[in-house]
């Protein structure tokens, strides 16, 4: 593979690009472009959990002054693709969740269509639903694979023989809630039909990623699609394609020629633009005498929609992780009345890792070996998933790099050693990972447009990450050029297609069709360009990725604090270190390392989605309510680097660095809290409640 | 939000007319709850009657050493008073402890006072709630409860106050002066509030169109050893999951008086008078302290996702006067 061999901008810790206009307010975010007299949008959501719409008055919403139209399953504009229920909006009277999206009020104001929305009476004729995850159900089953083409079930020298072999044993069950992603900004459709021509301004993770199943949904040809979406104020994955937009197109397409304004409530966020499964874990480990794994299993339990399958991918880093003689991974599903489960921050990686790396701290501690001597002995040589080698795999420079600035040498391991006044001091490590992912597709397009200046264009995505800033200095290096002299484009279907925004690949997927593009250009027009010189070229596939198993690693360390009398848990510090190839943006990186702790942090101590089963939705569906990390619960982060080569992965030599942060943190808390209080929480979150009555 | 009529009036006896007149309606002060509650159709008033410039914004002393607290005083202006912070620190450092800085500056003392339940179930308006709609149904009692309450419930509301300025309040014997349609009078604030028993929509003791003018705290005796303690499982910008207002007189070791109220146990801000009653000239140590608790606690009835609050209430009440006792 080519790569470069002196970078420039590459490695600069530039400040953000966009940064001046998003704090002076002059980026505009999809709800913020301006249009004359826009129609606003407010959904009527079905307050059971199955069952058929029986009913729709809409009159008494229909005679309020400005309501201009109530969608419903009887007047909604037909969609020419249904065979995805997910998307089928408002085509039947079926309900397969409480909170689907039933009817739909626009008006010229948000507070008429809001009220009009409340007007309007739906009678239901409503089935017994079914939303309960729970281990013992008889209906779980074994999806074909997992997400997102990962083997369901993976076995690996004889598990059952080595485990009950094996000299040190663990046998236990972890479990995580149900999670929802709430970026800062909520769900955004402005959308405009108009002589033919569909326009979405949107907030998206993927402009074209999610144009191809609109168009087809909505039966229209893609190039009459156009999705712009040059600023999105965060995703967390859920930002993919879901009924909201596909709702406000809806809207569009009835009332031609005005510009249909739907954003999300908070409230709304909690039902139907994707959460994390609630998942229940099974985790055995098995040692011999040297503290070398030798068996080790992990069996998941999570849920998803009747309508359709999502199979979150829980078990599949533990397929590598760690060396051992034998392993077996499993995933089984129930299939229910509810939502459909999603992308959340390290789908997979986030839930497995807690219960594995909880499961790894367990194990060292019977073992009487320190956990990062633990984890270093069952190093493994190889990928044994795929049986490749390692492009790169520092993991263990992590652990002892994050031990070193951590203080961790000369830990007295034995759980509330610590105590000052009436807080118990433990702390925990953990390892982190996730895999480099490129997606195919993606162009991008240079023009020269002279004096040494180049145009950029590529349809990517920032959510908030720093594509704006990383991509430039990635073109800047691709053409031996200045930043300065790069004008970068993204964010519209207008531009070249690039892929989603998704499994920390952006930055491989897009820089690598950049790279790919500036060597084209260079091959054809030299150092020497004319103005309006012009090359567009695609990002290849990896030859590599035959060759080797690409992963990011990190460690995570982190001090708990927990008070005796109430419970209550804080973390003072936590020191995270991590090998992802070549960091880009030192400071863009850090910052999307920092929203990874911050976010494991929460999912630790607080995220967690109540269900009444009686009702089938999520009840503490506010801010109030739903808590995350606020300023107060977040101390001191130390965020480190491993000076990590690796050739293989892209012309860049980076990994992406939006999701491994959170991987390993919420299990080096749990570790952490075991520490100091002696009590071993395996139910996320760690609440007062948990410690008090542990 | 259902439309609504917003009206002003010269001065408190014209805002409480005009409210009088109507059947369905509310005061408008600083909006905090109020306005959300209505943009998600959990109250659906006809009428607003803002009285944001009509009561005081005035902190003043009394001639006899009380302090009034005008009704329209933000909590960050009542938080902030010098006189406030020295005398009785407890009711700033509840007040600090409570909300964000943002809805500080907005919320009024009267508005706090008044402020309505947590409850997940009151605020979905898809579910059974009597507080919201009488004789629908508790749907905490066997739901999500975790928050709820564990003195002083009935099978009608399990739920809980969320103020936390209230808490300090009712633990400083605070006098709540009214202005209604048959004039003025003055209640302890322990009369305030109510207990859920059969009708839980009922938060207060108000009669309609009654409006808080003020509030008189009694002079001051406790201030060196008075503390507001607040547990929740975030550290700030979140409802307790229990929290104590407590101060403490000790001669000679011994416990000559004390003032203990407990927030987020029960339908009230919790004036724990079996508490204070067990500790008096008893000897300020751990033990006596956790037996007043305990005594306080011996009435607690969780439900299936509270359990954790009465030890948690206990050991919080039990630390909190300890670090007191132990202060000079």
């Amino acid at each position: 593979m080519t790569t470069i061999t002196e970078r420039r901008a590459i490695g600069a810790s530039l400040d953000r690009r966009d940064g001046p206009q998003k704090v002076t307010g002059t980026a505009s975010y999809a709800y913020e472009h301006r249009f004359d007299n826009p129609l606003y949008l407010f959904p009527v959501q079905s307050e059971v959990a199955r069952g058929r719409v029986t009913r729709i008055d809409a009159s008494a919403a229909e005679a309020i002054p400005g309501v201009v139209a109530v969608l419903t399953h009887d007047n909604a504009p037909r969609l020419a693709d249904t065979s995805d229920q997910e998307f089928a909006v408002l085509q039947a009277g079926d309900v397969a969740y409480r909170g689907q999206y039933v009817a739909a009020a626009v008006a010229d104001t948000l507070e008429t269509a809001r009220y009009a929305a409340s007007l309007v009476l739906v009678t239901y004729d409503e089935e017994p639903h079914d939303v309960e995850l729970r281990a013992d159900r008889s209906d779980l089953y074994a999806p074909d694979h997992v997400n997102p083409i990962y083997p369901t079930d993976t076995e690996e020298g004889d598990f059952d023989q080595s485990f009950s072999a094996a000299a040190v044993k663990l046998d236990q069950t972890y479990t995580t809630p149900m999670e929802h992603n709430n970026p800062m900004e909520p769900h955004t459709t402005v959308a405009l039909w108009d002589a033919g021509d569909l326009t979405l301004y949107e907030t998206t993770q993927g402009p074209h990623a999610i144009r191809g199943p609109l168009a087809q949904i909505l039966g229209l040809d893609r190039n009459r699609v156009r999705i712009i979406a040059p600023y999105v104020g965060g995703g967390f994955g859920s930002k993919t394609l879901h009924a909201n937009t596909i709702l406000a197109a809806l809207a569009a397409l009835l009332l031609q020629g005005s510009p249909v304004k739907f954003a999300l409530t908070r409230q709304q966020m909690f039902s139907g633009v994707g959460y994390r499964t609630p998942t229940i874990q099974r985790i055995r480990l098995g040692a011999d005498q040297d503290c070398r794994l030798t068996a080790i299993a992990h069996d998941v339990i999570e849920q998803t929609a009747k309508t359709k399958e999502f199979a979150e991918q829980a078990a599949v880093p533990t397929r590598m992780m760690y060396a051992t003689q034998s392993r077996r991974t499993t995933h089984r599903l129930a299939a229910l009345d509810v939502p459909v489960p999603s992308w959340m921050r390290a789908p997979g990686e986030a839930p497995g890792m807690f219960a594995l790396e909880s499961a790894m701290d367990e194990m060292a501690i019977s073992c009487g070996l320190d956990p990062v001597e633990f984890r270093i002995r069952n190093e493994p040589e190889i990928d044994a998933e795929t049986g490749l080698p390692y492009s790169s795999r520092n993991l263990v420079a992590c652990l002892l790099e994050g031990a070193r600035r951590f203080g961790w040498t000369g830990r007295d391991a034995r759980p509330r050693a610590r105590k000052e006044g009436r807080w118990q001091i433990g702390t925990g490590v953990a390892s982190s990972t996730f895999p480099v992912i490129r997606f195919a597709g993606s162009v991008a397009r240079i023009s020269h447009l002279g004096d040494g200046r180049y145009v950029v264009e590529i349809g990517a995505a920032d959510i908030g990450t720093g594509t704006w800033t990383a991509l430039a200095q990635i073109a800047a290096d691709a053409l031996e050029a200045g930043v300065e002299d790069i004008d970068l484009r993204i964010g519209d279907t207008a531009l070249p297609e690039a892929s989603v925004e998704g499994g920390s690949s952006g930055i491989t997927s897009w820089g690598t069709a950049i790279f790919e593009a500036a060597r084209v250009f260079r091959d054809r027009y030299g150092y020497s360009p004319a103005e309006g010189d012009q090359a567009e070229a695609a990002a290849r596939d990896n030859p590599e990725a035959d060759n080797y198993s690409m992963h990011a690693f990190g460690a995570c360390f982190a001090e708990a604090r927990v008070d005796t009398d109430t419970g209550e848990v804080r973390i003072p510090r936590m020191t995270g270190v991590f090998a992802a190839g070549r960091i880009i943006n030192p400071k863009a990186a850090r910052s999307q390392i920092i929203g990874g702790l911050t976010m494991g942090l929460g999912m630790a101590l607080h995220e967690e989605s109540l269900v009444d089963a009686r009702f089938g939705d999520v009840l503490n569906h506010d801010f109030a309510s739903y808590h995350i990390p606020a300023n107060a619960d977040v101390g001191q982060f130390d965020i480190a680097w491993i000076d990590e080569e690796d050739p293989y992965v892209n012309p860049m030599g980076s990994k992406g660095v939006g999701e491994i942060g959170i991987v390993g943190t919420a299990a080096a808390i749990a570790n952490a809290v075991y520490h100091a209080t002696g009590i071993r929480v395996r139910d996320l979150p760690i609440t007062p409640a948990k410690l008090l009555l542990g | 939000m259902k439309p609504f009529r917003y009206e002003r009036a010269e001065d408190i006896s014209g805002a409480v007319a005009t409210l009088a007149r109507e059947r369905s309606g509310e005061f408008l002060a600083g909006g905090t709850n109020l306005v959300d509650l209505m943009k998600l159709d959990v109250m659906k008033p006809a009428v607003l009657v803002d009285v944001r410039l009509l009561t005081s914004t005035a902190i003043e002393d009394l001639p006899d050493g009380r302090l009034r607290i005008g009704a329209a005083v933000t909590n960050s202006e009542l938080a902030a008073d010098q006189r406030i912070r020295a005398r009785y620190p407890m009711l700033s450092q509840a007040l600090l402890s409570g909300a964000s800085g943002q809805l500080r500056n907005l919320a009024t003392t009267g508005g706090n006072l008044l402020q309505r339940t947590r409850c997940a179930y009151f605020y979905d308006t898809t579910t059974p709630c009597n507080k919201r709609e009488p004789g629908t149904g508790c749907s905490a009692l066997e739901g999500c409860n975790s928050d709820h309450a564990i003195l002083g419930a009935s099978q009608y509301c399990v739920a809980t106050h969320p103020s936390d300025m209230a808490v300090a309040m009712t633990a400083l014997d605070a006098v709540v002066r009214i202005q209604g349609p048959g004039g003025e009078r003055e209640i302890p604030v322990t009369e305030l509030h109510r207990l859920p028993g059969e009708d839980p929509e009922r938060d207060t003791t108000l009669e309609h169109a009654e409006l808080v003018t003020a509030v008189d705290l009694p002079p001051s005796t406790f201030s060196a050893s008075s503390t507001y303690r607040k547990v929740r499982e975030r550290a700030s910008y979140a409802f307790a999951l229990v929290s104590v207002a407590a101060a403490l007189q000790v001669a000679d070791g011994v416990v000559r008086d004390a003032r203990i109220a407990l927030g987020g146990v029960a339908h009230k801000p919790w004036r724990a008078h079996k508490a204070e009653d067990a500790m008096r000239g008893r000897p300020a140590v751990e033990e006596s302290f956790r037996a007043a608790a305990e005594a306080e606690l011996a009435a607690a009835a969780p439900l299936r996702g509270n359990a954790y609050k009465a030890p948690l209430a206990a050991n919080l009440v039990t630390r909190t006067l300890l670090d007191l006792s132990e202060r000079r």
